[in-house]
């Protein structure tokens, strides 16, 4: 297993600085998280570490090794394309045994190899079939197959659940979690997808405009965002920030509740004039503007359904939030004040 | 959506407008108005002069003669019996094989070089297709000035350079082997522009992150090209050979223009002797039943044309 590191790591593409100076370590057997939105230079990160796309300056160390000139083969990594890239005229059998035939292993230990890991995805009785002949979810496990098969050092995944069905994309992520848990490999995905990024990462790196916003657990980008770009990003639907002048105070959806919710004392109250109610099942989500602020400050509100003060559009009432849930971010650079991002 | 949009109008009960617009609206007429100049086409200048052939390859019509009767396969007898028949067939068959060899290899090598980005590219692809866009007979007669047997470029060049002693001058058009050469190396020249812009479509279509897997699963150059990239353009490399077949099959100009298919009927081809002996030799029935015996090998292409597109619309 081993360590992945970028120094300095930039990627200028006609004067478009599409990774601008990253410093990124992903330690031994961490399941790492690029997020970020579309053009954030997650995947050019990813592809520079790969070696399919040259830096324009810094370095890509794998293991303490400075690799940034070697090609992708000499890497020992491994790579699961958000299309699975999967070789169409080849069957799955030859799709998993290519990079085991590339290296020149003998062809007993490419069988045993390519049966362990068909059988880890329980692909075994495809072996025979063309990708085309599978459907999507049994795409990506021969993508995985391929990948998982020689053994990599580092498993490098561009968004490999993107091209499932919601119900699918599920069961998948909690897999890939288990599979990586157990073979103990380096991993660093990339997607634009929170939920994903919150639910496999031991840590996220949140990207936006080529450069590292925050690195940290799940738990810590949640709940101690560096600036309102992390604090809007995560989260659905995301902070509320209010504009009080010099400063921006921000808190979750479901730290905003009605005051009779929240016990006495630690909190601040709001009038809250609401204007629209929606019942998602699991939790009533009510938006509406907080009173007497100048500029008018529309904020959501993420009541769970178990909460079942009654409240109605059109009214105002007195909604409260904890002065631990709440955060204070500078007005210009939006970075946050209270000195507790990590 | 058609219907709907023209429901309106039937239901006005106004009647539609001019000619056109009621055929624009027919679609049953509009197939038959659209398909008509192309089988009109297809009847007039290849139908009719095929049965024309047919039936002139059974008889003993010449330019001359006011008459004609029926012989029946004499014609068929009388050729194959000859030997210069024997000897066209075989170079129509070695022209036509090493050529396509040669011109596959060199357009995929072209078409890999046109894939990559580099200043200037579009004046490579456009010297690239010139051989493709000038018309046949005149890149012939430059080349038949190239291997002019006093003046010929190539030899006075290697000269020059040293490459060829001063007691070696080869004739290119006046020695049979070397006159074969030519006519390949003319064909090549002609037909390697369109097969690279065939294979180069068919690169593109090649996503870049199958490429992408490939280089990151270990493959270097060789397996990359060999294993990858050649299967996956394999369908799109055949329907450019075929072309290239079917060109280098059929055609007489660069024989005519080059070697006139000497010295002595060493270069003639199928589609030259029969002009040679049909036109030129006033024998009309014996240049029929030559030509038709072009037609088996371009049946057998046709039908690997029309297997290659079912399976296209497929997959």
């Amino acid at each position: 297993m081993a360590t992945v590191e970028a120094r300095r790591l930039t990627k200028v593409f006609d004067e478009v600085r599409a990774v601008d100076g990253i410093d990124l370590l992903a330690r031994e057997s961490e399941f790492l998280v690029l997020l970020g939105p579309s053009g954030c230079g997650k995947t050019t990160l990813m592809r520079m570490i790969a070696g399919l796309e040259t830096p324009t300056s810094g370095d890509v160390v794998i293991d303490g090794r400075v690799v940034t000139d070697l090609p992708p083969r000499a890497r020992n990594i491994a790579m699961v394309f958000q299309s699975y890239a999967l070789y169409p005229h080849l069957t799955v059998e030859k799709n998993i045994s290519f990079p085991l035939r590339a290296v020149g292993m003998p062809k007993e230990e490419i069988r045993k190899k390519v049966d362990w890991a068909a059988r880890m995805f329980g692909i075994e009785r495809f072996l025979d079939r063309k990708p085309r002949q599978l459907s999507g979810g049994e795409r990506q496990r021969v993508a995985l197959a391929r990948a998982v098969v020689r053994e990599p050092v580092v498993f490098l995944l561009d968004e490999p659940l993107s091209n499932l069905d919601a119900k699918l994309r599920n069961s998948a992520r909690d897999e890939l979690k288990q599979f990586q848990r157990q073979l103990g490999t380096t991993t660093i995905y990339v997607t634009h997808d929170q939920a994903e990024a919150m639910g496999l990462g031991d840590r996220i790196a949140v990207l936006d405009r080529g450069k590292v916003c925050q690195i940290g657990t799940p738990q810590e980008i949640y709940d101690h965002p560096s600036d309102t770009f992390v604090a809007t990003f995560i989260g659905s639907p995301p902070m509320n920030l209010v504009d009080e002048g010099e400063t921006m105070l921000g808190f979750r959806p479901e730290a905003f509740l009605p005051k009779e919710v929240e016990p006495d004392g630690g909190r601040e109250v709001f009038r809250f004039r609401i204007t629209r109610i929606e019942y998602l099942g699991a939790d009533r989500l009510v938006y509406g503007v907080i009173e007497g602020r100048t500029p008018e400050a529309h904020v959501i509100s993420k009541i769970p359904t178990n909460i079942r003060t009654e409240i109605a559009a059109g009214e105002t009432y007195d909604f409260a939030v904890r002065h631990v849930d709440m955060k204070r971010f500078d007005a210009r650079s939006g970075r946050v004040l209270d000195g507790d991002a990590r | 959506m058609t219907e709907a949009a023209l429901k309106p109008a039937k239901v006005a009960g106004r009647p539609p407008g001019g000619f056109l617009e009621r055929l624009a609206d027919n679609d049953r007429w509009l197939v038959r108005a659209m398909l008509a100049p192309a089988i009109l086409y297809i009847v007039l200048l290849v139908g009719f002069p095929f049965l024309l052939s047919l039936w002139y390859s059974l008889t003993n019509v010449t330019v001359a003669s006011p008459t004609m009767e029926f012989v029946g396969l004499e014609n068929f007898r009388r050729i194959i019996e000859s030997g210069t028949f024997w000897l066209s067939l075989w170079n129509t068959v070695v022209i036509t094989v090493v050529s396509q060899f040669l011109v596959i290899v060199l357009a995929h090598v072209l078409a890999m070089a046109l894939v990559a980005d580099f200043r200037g590219k579009w004046l490579v692809r456009l010297l690239i297709l010139l051989p493709w866009v000038a018309p046949i007979s005149l890149g012939s007669i430059g080349w038949l000035w190239i291997f002019d047997s006093i003046y010929s470029i190539i030899n006075w060049t290697a000269r020059a350079l040293g490459l060829f002693d001063p007691t070696f001058w080869p004739i290119w058009l006046g020695q049979p082997e070397l006159a074969k050469a030519s006519i390949i190396i003319v064909n090549v020249w002609r037909i390697t522009p369109l097969a690279t812009i065939i294979i180069l479509a068919g690169l593109t279509s090649i996503p870049q992150d199958i490429h992408d897997a490939a280089a990151v699963d270990g493959a270097g150059f060789w397996r990359h090209q060999l294993q990858i990239t050649a299967p996956l353009i394999m369908p799109i490399t055949l329907v450019a050979l075929l072309f290239g077949i079917i060109f280098t099959f059929t055609d007489m100009i660069v024989v005519f223009v080059l070697t006139r298919g000497g010295p002595y009927d060493t270069t003639q081809v199928i589609a030259s002797w029969a002009y040679f002996t049909g036109i030129q030799g006033g024998d009309l029935a014996g240049g029929a039943a030559i030509s038709l015996f072009l037609f088996p090998v371009l049946v057998a292409v046709a039908v690997m044309f029309l297997w290659f597109a079912k399976r296209a619309e497929v997959t």
